[in-house]
């Protein structure tokens, strides 16, 4: 017969472990914004996300490559030192569904994030950070996408 | 089953930096095959970080992830031989979980 007290440890290890494993999803905005990512523009993406309107700011350090010689696989990367910002999503303006990723961060986590994307063609592409007061910051670059692979 | 993650888990300064490579296609859905049809997008929809089993970093991702997609970022106050877990879903119910510790 098992008592009470190892019953409740057991089962606390049990969720411990799915938890670790991402069985238990531990996040309240997780469900997957299907709308935001059928999105074909950016004013789409914003009403989708339910955020303000983007103003753009010079606290966002935004990365990413003048050219891209590949659009299949495009490095970029995000930052700010900003307190306060919840998630940061990625926007290119001219892929045919407009928003690449969202990123959502934790307390334990710095607001800093790299990843790669794809590109049908050249555009602006732009980091928009969400604050947790509501405030909406983005910063924006120009990527060239070269088809030819020339660097040209 | 998909491949495994690689997942490389350095302290840094007081946190850990972590880079993440996942092995999977990334079908846009744009893309047409020989014959013309239309092959269906499939990608990873959500993917989560956590450190020790507590959840630090969620992201949703779209059709416009590189394949294999890569991602980097740091988790504060990380030490060595604290373990990180990623997870991944994919819009086809896929699911894979790999972990690392911090070295």
């Amino acid at each position: 017969m098992q008592n009470r007290r190892e019953m409740l440890t057991r089962s606390a290890a049990v969720a411990a472990l799915l938890a670790g494993a991402g069985v238990l999803p531990a996040r309240a905005q997780a469900a997957y914004n299907k709308a935001a990512f059928e999105a074909k523009s950016i004013d789409d993406v914003v009403k989708a996300l339910g955020i303000a309107r983007p103003v753009e700011s010079k606290d966002i350090v935004f990365t990413a490559p003048d050219i891209a010689e590949n659009g299949a696989v495009v490095p970029i990367a995000a930052s700010t030192a900003l307190p306060g910002v919840k998630r940061i999503a990625f926007l290119v303006e001219k892929n045919p569904t407009t928003l690449a990723g969202v990123f959502d961060f934790s307390d334990a986590v710095e607001t800093s994030v790299k990843t790669r994307i794809k590109m049908g063609q050249s555009s602006n592409v732009l980091a928009v950070a969400i604050l947790g007061d509501g405030k909406v910051l983005y910063a924006q670059r120009d990527v060239k996408v070269t088809l030819g692979g020339c660097g040209g | 089953m998909s491949d495994p993650m690689r997942i490389r888990a350095q302290a840094q300064g007081g946190g850990a930096v972590v880079r993440v490579l996942m092995s999977h296609e990334m079908e846009t859905g744009q893309r047409k095959d020989a014959a013309g049809k239309t092959i269906p997008a499939w990608h990873i929809t959500e993917v989560s970080a956590a450190l020790n089993g507590k959840t630090v970093l969620t992201a949703q991702w779209g059709t416009a992830i590189a394949k294999n997609p890569f991602t980097e970022f740091v988790v504060k106050g990380a030490k060595a031989g604290d373990k990180i877990t990623v997870s991944w879903v994919d819009n086809r119910g896929d699911k894979r979980s790999d972990e690392a510790v911090i070295a």
